[in-house]
Protein backbone atom coordinates (compact mmCIF):
# COMPACT_ATOMS: atom_id res chain seq x y z
CA UNK A 1 0.00 0.00 0.00
CA UNK A 2 2.79 2.37 1.02
CA UNK A 3 4.46 1.51 -2.23
CA UNK A 4 1.54 2.62 -4.37
CA UNK A 5 1.33 5.92 -2.48
CA UNK A 6 5.05 6.50 -3.07
CA UNK A 7 4.73 5.74 -6.77
CA UNK A 8 1.69 8.01 -7.24
CA UNK A 9 3.33 10.82 -5.27
CA UNK A 10 6.44 10.47 -7.43
CA UNK A 11 4.47 10.58 -10.68
CA UNK A 12 2.66 13.75 -9.60
CA UNK A 13 5.31 15.62 -7.62
CA UNK A 14 8.54 14.70 -9.41
CA UNK A 15 7.94 16.95 -12.45
CA UNK A 16 7.19 19.86 -10.10
CA UNK A 17 10.23 19.24 -7.92
CA UNK A 18 12.41 18.45 -10.93
CA UNK A 19 11.44 21.67 -12.70
CA UNK A 20 12.02 23.68 -9.55
CA UNK A 21 15.46 22.13 -9.05
CA UNK A 22 16.30 22.90 -12.69
CA UNK A 23 15.28 26.51 -12.06
CA UNK A 24 17.40 26.79 -8.93
CA UNK A 25 20.22 25.15 -10.87
CA UNK A 26 20.08 27.84 -13.55
CA UNK A 27 19.91 30.58 -10.95
CA UNK A 28 22.94 29.29 -9.03
CA UNK A 29 24.83 28.83 -12.30
CA UNK A 30 24.06 32.44 -13.28
CA UNK A 31 25.20 33.72 -9.89
CA UNK A 32 28.44 31.76 -10.18
CA UNK A 33 29.01 33.54 -13.50
CA UNK A 34 28.20 36.96 -12.02
CA UNK A 35 24.82 37.20 -13.77
CA UNK A 36 21.31 37.79 -12.44
CA UNK A 37 19.91 34.69 -14.09
CA UNK A 38 16.38 33.69 -15.11
CA UNK A 39 13.45 33.41 -12.69
CA UNK A 40 13.29 30.20 -10.63
CA UNK A 41 10.18 29.13 -12.54
CA UNK A 42 11.90 29.53 -15.93
CA UNK A 43 12.01 25.77 -16.74
CA UNK A 44 8.20 25.66 -16.42
CA UNK A 45 7.87 28.63 -18.79
CA UNK A 46 10.18 26.89 -21.24
CA UNK A 47 8.25 23.63 -21.23
CA UNK A 48 4.93 25.51 -21.33
CA UNK A 49 6.16 27.36 -24.36
CA UNK A 50 7.31 24.18 -26.08
CA UNK A 51 3.78 22.84 -25.81
CA UNK A 52 2.46 26.04 -27.41
CA UNK A 53 4.66 25.62 -30.47
CA UNK A 54 3.80 23.93 -33.71
CA UNK A 55 4.66 20.24 -33.75
CA UNK A 56 7.15 19.59 -36.53
CA UNK A 57 7.70 15.90 -37.11
CA UNK A 58 10.34 14.53 -39.44
CA UNK A 59 9.52 10.85 -38.97
CA UNK A 60 6.50 9.69 -36.96
CA UNK A 61 8.55 6.98 -35.26
CA UNK A 62 10.64 9.59 -33.44
CA UNK A 63 7.64 10.74 -31.39
CA UNK A 64 6.74 7.20 -30.48
CA UNK A 65 10.25 6.62 -29.13
CA UNK A 66 10.17 9.80 -27.09
CA UNK A 67 6.87 8.80 -25.49
CA UNK A 68 8.42 5.40 -24.68
CA UNK A 69 11.41 7.21 -23.18
CA UNK A 70 9.18 9.34 -20.97
CA UNK A 71 7.04 6.39 -19.88
CA UNK A 72 10.01 4.17 -18.97
CA UNK A 73 11.81 6.93 -17.09
CA UNK A 74 8.62 7.69 -15.14
CA UNK A 75 8.08 3.96 -14.53
CA UNK A 76 11.59 3.33 -13.23
CA UNK A 77 11.25 6.32 -10.90
CA UNK A 78 7.82 5.16 -9.75
CA UNK A 79 9.21 1.66 -8.98
CA UNK A 80 12.00 3.30 -7.06
CA UNK A 81 9.73 5.38 -4.86
CA UNK A 82 7.42 2.38 -4.46
CA UNK A 83 10.38 0.61 -2.84
CA UNK A 84 10.82 -1.89 -5.68
CA UNK A 85 13.75 -4.01 -6.78
CA UNK A 86 16.71 -1.71 -7.56
CA UNK A 87 18.12 -4.00 -10.25
CA UNK A 88 14.83 -4.00 -12.16
CA UNK A 89 14.73 -0.22 -11.82
CA UNK A 90 18.24 0.18 -13.21
CA UNK A 91 17.40 -1.96 -16.23
CA UNK A 92 14.13 -0.10 -16.94
CA UNK A 93 16.12 3.12 -16.64
CA UNK A 94 18.66 1.97 -19.22
CA UNK A 95 15.90 0.78 -21.56
CA UNK A 96 14.41 4.29 -21.42
CA UNK A 97 17.65 5.76 -22.73
CA UNK A 98 17.82 3.18 -25.47
CA UNK A 99 14.46 4.51 -26.67
CA UNK A 100 15.80 8.05 -26.73
CA UNK A 101 18.80 6.92 -28.78
CA UNK A 102 16.51 5.04 -31.19
CA UNK A 103 14.39 8.17 -31.55
CA UNK A 104 17.45 10.20 -32.51
CA UNK A 105 18.58 7.50 -34.96
CA UNK A 106 15.11 7.42 -36.57
CA UNK A 107 15.79 10.76 -38.26
CA UNK A 108 18.27 11.13 -41.09
CA UNK A 109 20.24 13.97 -39.62
CA UNK A 110 24.00 13.81 -39.08
CA UNK A 111 23.83 15.94 -35.92
CA UNK A 112 21.13 13.81 -34.43
CA UNK A 113 23.18 10.70 -35.24
CA UNK A 114 26.34 12.07 -33.64
CA UNK A 115 24.31 12.96 -30.57
CA UNK A 116 22.80 9.45 -30.47
CA UNK A 117 26.23 7.87 -30.80
CA UNK A 118 27.58 9.99 -27.97
CA UNK A 119 24.56 9.15 -25.84
CA UNK A 120 25.34 5.44 -26.33
CA UNK A 121 28.92 6.12 -25.23
CA UNK A 122 27.58 7.87 -22.16
CA UNK A 123 25.34 4.89 -21.38
CA UNK A 124 28.41 2.64 -21.67
CA UNK A 125 30.32 4.97 -19.37
CA UNK A 126 27.79 5.17 -16.54
CA UNK A 127 26.09 1.78 -16.70
CA UNK A 128 28.77 -0.25 -14.80
CA UNK A 129 28.86 2.29 -12.00
CA UNK A 130 25.07 2.40 -11.54
CA UNK A 131 24.93 -1.40 -11.26
CA UNK A 132 27.84 -1.32 -8.78
CA UNK A 133 25.92 1.21 -6.71
CA UNK A 134 22.98 -1.21 -6.58
CA UNK A 135 25.31 -4.07 -5.59
CA UNK A 136 27.00 -1.96 -2.92
CA UNK A 137 23.70 -0.94 -1.37
CA UNK A 138 22.70 -4.61 -1.43
CA UNK A 139 25.85 -5.65 0.42
CA UNK A 140 25.17 -3.12 3.15
CA UNK A 141 21.43 -3.57 3.58
CA UNK A 142 21.16 -7.26 2.61
CA UNK A 143 18.35 -6.64 0.12
CA UNK A 144 17.86 -5.37 -3.41
CA UNK A 145 14.57 -3.73 -2.45
CA UNK A 146 14.67 0.03 -2.19
CA UNK A 147 12.19 -0.11 0.70
CA UNK A 148 14.69 -2.17 2.77
CA UNK A 149 17.63 0.02 1.74
CA UNK A 150 15.75 3.13 2.87
CA UNK A 151 14.78 1.50 6.16
CA UNK A 152 18.26 0.25 7.05
CA UNK A 153 19.91 1.67 10.15
CA UNK A 154 23.42 1.07 8.80
CA UNK A 155 25.13 4.26 7.55
CA UNK A 156 25.79 2.99 4.01
CA UNK A 157 28.06 5.90 3.14
CA UNK A 158 30.67 4.79 5.72
CA UNK A 159 30.92 1.38 4.03
CA UNK A 160 30.67 2.68 0.49
CA UNK A 161 32.68 5.91 0.17
CA UNK A 162 34.31 4.72 -3.07
CA UNK A 163 30.99 3.68 -4.57
CA UNK A 164 29.49 7.03 -3.64
CA UNK A 165 32.37 8.96 -5.21
CA UNK A 166 32.04 6.88 -8.36
CA UNK A 167 28.32 7.61 -8.42
CA UNK A 168 29.06 11.32 -8.05
CA UNK A 169 31.25 11.14 -11.17
CA UNK A 170 28.63 9.48 -13.32
CA UNK A 171 25.98 11.79 -11.87
CA UNK A 172 27.65 14.55 -13.89
CA UNK A 173 27.04 12.45 -17.01
CA UNK A 174 23.45 11.78 -16.09
CA UNK A 175 22.60 15.36 -15.18
CA UNK A 176 24.05 16.39 -18.56
CA UNK A 177 26.68 18.55 -16.94
CA UNK A 178 30.20 19.53 -17.86
CA UNK A 179 32.77 17.96 -18.22
CA UNK A 180 30.69 15.11 -19.64
CA UNK A 181 28.00 17.01 -21.51
CA UNK A 182 28.84 15.45 -24.86
CA UNK A 183 25.57 14.18 -26.29
CA UNK A 184 23.27 17.21 -26.02
CA UNK A 185 26.05 19.80 -25.98
CA UNK A 186 24.02 22.08 -23.76
CA UNK A 187 26.87 24.48 -23.22
CA UNK A 188 28.76 24.17 -26.46
CA UNK A 189 25.75 24.90 -28.59
CA UNK A 190 26.32 24.92 -32.34
CA UNK A 191 29.18 22.44 -32.08
CA UNK A 192 26.89 19.55 -33.00
CA UNK A 193 23.83 21.85 -33.14
CA UNK A 194 21.92 20.25 -30.27
CA UNK A 195 23.17 16.70 -30.49
CA UNK A 196 20.61 14.07 -29.61
CA UNK A 197 17.76 16.59 -29.30
CA UNK A 198 18.48 18.40 -32.60
CA UNK A 199 15.55 16.95 -34.51
CA UNK A 200 13.02 17.13 -31.69
CA UNK A 201 11.05 20.33 -31.39
CA UNK A 202 7.95 21.77 -29.77
CA UNK A 203 5.85 19.37 -27.66
CA UNK A 204 8.24 16.45 -28.26
CA UNK A 205 11.15 18.43 -26.84
CA UNK A 206 8.88 19.33 -23.92
CA UNK A 207 8.38 15.62 -23.22
CA UNK A 208 12.13 15.04 -23.24
CA UNK A 209 12.53 17.90 -20.76
CA UNK A 210 9.87 16.44 -18.42
CA UNK A 211 11.50 13.01 -18.67
CA UNK A 212 14.76 14.66 -17.64
CA UNK A 213 13.07 16.12 -14.54
CA UNK A 214 11.76 12.68 -13.57
CA UNK A 215 15.23 11.29 -14.12
CA UNK A 216 16.91 13.88 -11.91
CA UNK A 217 14.56 13.23 -8.99
CA UNK A 218 15.16 9.50 -9.31
CA UNK A 219 18.95 10.04 -9.32
CA UNK A 220 18.78 12.28 -6.26
CA UNK A 221 16.73 9.54 -4.61
CA UNK A 222 19.58 7.13 -5.37
CA UNK A 223 22.04 9.53 -3.73
CA UNK A 224 19.76 9.72 -0.70
CA UNK A 225 19.91 5.93 -0.18
CA UNK A 226 23.56 6.27 0.86
CA UNK A 227 22.49 8.46 3.79
CA UNK A 228 19.11 6.87 4.45
CA UNK A 229 19.86 5.99 8.07
CA UNK A 230 19.36 9.64 9.01
CA UNK A 231 16.79 11.56 6.89
CA UNK A 232 18.11 15.01 7.87
CA UNK A 233 21.69 14.19 6.90
CA UNK A 234 20.25 12.50 3.80
CA UNK A 235 18.47 15.61 2.53
CA UNK A 236 21.46 17.83 3.32
CA UNK A 237 23.80 15.40 1.55
CA UNK A 238 21.58 15.36 -1.55
CA UNK A 239 21.59 19.18 -1.65
CA UNK A 240 25.36 19.38 -1.15
CA UNK A 241 25.96 16.79 -3.87
CA UNK A 242 23.80 18.69 -6.33
CA UNK A 243 25.43 22.05 -5.63
CA UNK A 244 28.84 20.38 -6.00
CA UNK A 245 27.73 19.11 -9.42
CA UNK A 246 26.72 22.65 -10.43
CA UNK A 247 30.08 23.93 -9.25
CA UNK A 248 31.98 21.31 -11.26
CA UNK A 249 29.77 22.13 -14.24
CA UNK A 250 30.90 25.74 -14.07
CA UNK A 251 34.61 25.23 -13.50
CA UNK A 252 35.37 22.46 -15.97
CA UNK A 253 35.62 22.40 -19.73
CA UNK A 254 34.00 19.63 -21.73
CA UNK A 255 36.16 16.57 -22.42
CA UNK A 256 36.31 14.33 -25.46
CA UNK A 257 34.22 11.19 -25.54
CA UNK A 258 37.28 9.00 -24.96
CA UNK A 259 37.97 10.76 -21.67
CA UNK A 260 34.31 10.61 -20.70
CA UNK A 261 34.31 6.86 -21.24
CA UNK A 262 37.54 6.41 -19.27
CA UNK A 263 36.19 8.66 -16.52
CA UNK A 264 33.07 6.55 -16.15
CA UNK A 265 35.06 3.32 -16.05
CA UNK A 266 37.64 4.70 -13.62
CA UNK A 267 34.72 5.57 -11.37
CA UNK A 268 33.55 1.97 -11.74
CA UNK A 269 37.05 0.73 -10.80
CA UNK A 270 36.87 2.85 -7.66
CA UNK A 271 33.52 1.25 -6.91
CA UNK A 272 34.89 -2.27 -7.50
CA UNK A 273 37.86 -1.62 -5.21
CA UNK A 274 35.48 -0.39 -2.54
CA UNK A 275 33.27 -3.47 -2.89
CA UNK A 276 36.28 -5.83 -2.86
CA UNK A 277 37.54 -4.39 0.40
CA UNK A 278 34.03 -4.48 1.83
CA UNK A 279 33.48 -8.14 0.95
CA UNK A 280 36.93 -9.02 2.29
CA UNK A 281 36.06 -7.35 5.60
CA UNK A 282 32.67 -9.11 5.72
CA UNK A 283 34.23 -12.53 5.12
CA UNK A 284 36.93 -11.77 7.67
CA UNK A 285 34.29 -10.75 10.21
CA UNK A 286 32.15 -13.88 9.70
CA UNK B 1 -1.66 31.41 -19.73
CA UNK B 2 0.90 32.17 -22.36
CA UNK B 3 4.48 31.08 -21.94
CA UNK B 4 5.87 32.13 -25.29
CA UNK B 5 6.67 35.66 -24.13
CA UNK B 6 8.58 34.37 -21.15
CA UNK B 7 10.80 31.95 -22.98
CA UNK B 8 11.95 33.24 -26.37
CA UNK B 9 14.80 31.18 -27.78
CA UNK B 10 16.92 32.97 -30.34
CA UNK B 11 18.74 31.72 -33.39
CA UNK B 12 21.48 34.16 -34.35
CA UNK B 13 22.65 34.09 -37.98
CA UNK B 14 25.41 36.22 -39.48
CA UNK B 15 24.37 36.80 -43.10
CA UNK B 16 27.17 39.07 -44.32
CA UNK B 17 27.77 41.33 -41.39
CA UNK B 18 31.13 43.02 -40.77
CA UNK B 19 30.94 41.26 -37.35
CA UNK B 20 30.28 44.57 -35.57
CA UNK B 21 26.63 43.80 -35.01
CA UNK B 22 27.43 40.21 -34.01
CA UNK B 23 29.68 41.36 -31.23
CA UNK B 24 26.88 43.56 -29.95
CA UNK B 25 24.44 40.63 -30.12
CA UNK B 26 26.83 38.48 -28.10
CA UNK B 27 27.34 41.36 -25.66
CA UNK B 28 23.67 40.92 -24.74
CA UNK B 29 24.55 37.53 -23.24
CA UNK B 30 27.34 38.84 -21.02
CA UNK B 31 26.84 39.48 -17.29
CA UNK B 32 26.35 43.21 -18.02
CA UNK B 33 23.14 42.76 -20.03
CA UNK B 34 22.37 39.11 -19.21
CA UNK B 35 19.32 38.53 -21.41
CA UNK B 36 18.82 35.13 -19.78
CA UNK B 37 17.02 37.21 -17.11
CA UNK B 38 14.10 37.28 -19.54
CA UNK B 39 14.34 33.60 -20.32
CA UNK B 40 16.13 34.34 -23.59
CA UNK B 41 18.43 31.55 -24.71
CA UNK B 42 20.82 31.72 -27.64
CA UNK B 43 20.28 28.38 -29.35
CA UNK B 44 22.13 27.05 -32.35
CA UNK B 45 19.21 25.00 -33.59
CA UNK B 46 16.50 26.48 -35.87
CA UNK B 47 14.09 23.76 -34.78
CA UNK B 48 14.27 25.01 -31.18
CA UNK B 49 14.16 28.72 -32.01
CA UNK B 50 11.31 31.22 -31.77
CA UNK B 51 13.18 34.29 -32.97
CA UNK B 52 15.51 34.48 -35.95
CA UNK B 53 17.98 37.29 -35.36
CA UNK B 54 19.98 38.19 -38.47
CA UNK B 55 22.86 40.61 -38.85
CA UNK B 56 24.24 41.77 -42.19
CA UNK B 57 22.71 41.81 -45.63
CA UNK B 58 21.80 38.94 -47.92
CA UNK B 59 24.45 37.92 -50.45
CA UNK B 60 24.01 35.56 -53.33
CA UNK B 61 25.58 32.65 -51.48
CA UNK B 62 23.54 32.73 -48.28
CA UNK B 63 20.17 33.39 -49.88
CA UNK B 64 19.11 29.69 -49.78
CA UNK B 65 20.65 29.28 -46.29
CA UNK B 66 18.52 32.06 -44.80
CA UNK B 67 15.39 30.67 -46.46
CA UNK B 68 16.20 27.20 -45.18
CA UNK B 69 16.79 28.35 -41.59
CA UNK B 70 13.54 30.30 -41.64
CA UNK B 71 11.55 27.38 -42.96
CA UNK B 72 12.97 24.97 -40.39
CA UNK B 73 11.70 27.04 -37.47
CA UNK B 74 8.34 25.84 -36.09
CA UNK B 75 5.47 28.37 -35.93
CA UNK B 76 4.95 30.88 -34.35
CA UNK B 77 8.20 32.64 -35.24
CA UNK B 78 9.46 36.18 -35.84
CA UNK B 79 12.46 37.66 -37.63
CA UNK B 80 14.58 40.54 -36.37
CA UNK B 81 16.98 42.34 -38.70
CA UNK B 82 19.79 43.87 -36.64
CA UNK B 83 21.80 46.78 -38.04
CA UNK B 84 21.39 48.83 -41.21
CA UNK B 85 23.07 46.14 -43.28
CA UNK B 86 20.28 43.72 -42.37
CA UNK B 87 17.69 46.39 -43.08
CA UNK B 88 18.87 47.59 -46.51
CA UNK B 89 22.33 46.22 -47.24
CA UNK B 90 23.90 49.24 -45.52
CA UNK B 91 27.32 50.36 -46.64
CA UNK B 92 27.74 47.11 -48.56
CA UNK B 93 24.66 47.74 -50.65
CA UNK B 94 26.62 48.63 -53.79
CA UNK B 95 28.76 45.50 -53.65
CA UNK B 96 28.45 43.13 -56.58
CA UNK B 97 27.40 40.18 -54.43
CA UNK B 98 24.92 41.89 -52.08
CA UNK B 99 21.25 41.34 -52.78
CA UNK B 100 20.00 43.79 -50.14
CA UNK B 101 18.26 43.63 -46.76
CA UNK B 102 16.92 40.47 -45.14
CA UNK B 103 13.40 41.28 -46.34
CA UNK B 104 14.48 40.48 -49.87
CA UNK B 105 14.29 36.79 -48.93
CA UNK B 106 12.09 36.31 -45.86
CA UNK B 107 9.50 38.49 -44.09
CA UNK B 108 11.06 40.67 -41.38
CA UNK B 109 9.02 41.70 -38.33
CA UNK B 110 11.36 44.08 -36.49
CA UNK B 111 14.16 46.29 -37.80
CA UNK B 112 16.79 47.37 -35.27
CA UNK B 113 18.64 50.45 -36.58
CA UNK B 114 22.27 51.34 -35.93
CA UNK B 115 25.76 50.67 -37.19
CA UNK B 116 26.48 48.83 -35.06
CA UNK B 117 23.17 48.38 -33.21
CA UNK B 118 23.67 48.88 -29.49
CA UNK B 119 22.87 46.04 -27.09
CA UNK B 120 20.11 48.14 -25.48
CA UNK B 121 18.51 48.61 -28.89
CA UNK B 122 18.79 44.92 -29.68
CA UNK B 123 17.10 44.01 -26.41
CA UNK B 124 14.41 46.58 -27.16
CA UNK B 125 13.94 45.03 -30.59
CA UNK B 126 13.53 41.60 -29.02
CA UNK B 127 10.89 42.98 -26.63
CA UNK B 128 9.00 44.43 -29.62
CA UNK B 129 9.33 41.09 -31.38
CA UNK B 130 7.79 39.33 -28.36
CA UNK B 131 4.56 41.33 -28.77
CA UNK B 132 4.40 40.30 -32.43
CA UNK B 133 5.21 36.71 -31.50
CA UNK B 134 2.29 36.72 -29.07
CA UNK B 135 -0.03 38.11 -31.77
CA UNK B 136 1.03 35.34 -34.14
CA UNK B 137 0.45 32.70 -31.50
CA UNK B 138 -3.08 33.97 -30.83
CA UNK B 139 -3.80 33.90 -34.54
CA UNK B 140 -2.39 30.40 -34.78
CA UNK B 141 -4.44 28.97 -31.90
CA UNK B 142 -7.48 30.91 -33.15
CA UNK B 143 -7.14 29.30 -36.55
CA UNK B 144 -6.65 25.88 -34.99
CA UNK B 145 -9.82 26.38 -32.94
CA UNK B 146 -11.79 27.46 -36.00
CA UNK B 147 -10.54 24.46 -37.90
CA UNK B 148 -11.53 22.15 -35.04
CA UNK B 149 -15.00 23.71 -34.83
CA UNK B 150 -15.45 23.47 -38.58
CA UNK B 151 -14.35 19.84 -38.35
CA UNK B 152 -16.94 19.11 -35.65
CA UNK B 153 -19.82 20.70 -37.53
CA UNK B 154 -19.24 18.64 -40.65
S1 LIG C 1 25.30 47.66 -39.57
FE1 LIG C 1 27.39 48.39 -39.36
S2 LIG C 1 28.24 47.19 -37.66
FE2 LIG C 1 26.38 46.14 -38.36
S3 LIG C 1 27.08 44.68 -39.84
FE3 LIG C 1 26.55 46.50 -41.00
S4 LIG C 1 28.50 47.64 -41.16
FE4 LIG C 1 28.77 46.11 -39.55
Amino acid sequence: MNGIVGAVLFLILAPLAGGLIAGIDRKITARMQGRVGPPILQPFYDVGKLFEKESVVVVTAQNFYVVAYLVFIALSGAFFFAGGDLLLIVFAFTLAHVFLVLGAYAVHSPYSHIGAERELIQVMAYEPMIILAAVGLYMVSGSFYVADMAATTVPAILYLPGVFLGLAVILAIKLRKSPFDISTSHHAHQEIVKGITTEFSGPTLGQIEIAHWYENIFLLGLVYLFFAWNPVIGVVAVAVTYVAEIFIDNVTARVRWQTALKGGWLAALLGIANLAILSYMMIGGA
Amino acid sequence: MTFLKRSPWILHYDASSCNGCDIEVLACLTPLYDVERFGIINTGNPKHADILLITGGINSQNRPVVRNLYEQMPEPKVVIAVGVCAATGGIFRECYNIVGGIDKVIPVDVYVPGCAARPEQIIDGVVKALAILEEKREKMTGEARHAAEAGEST
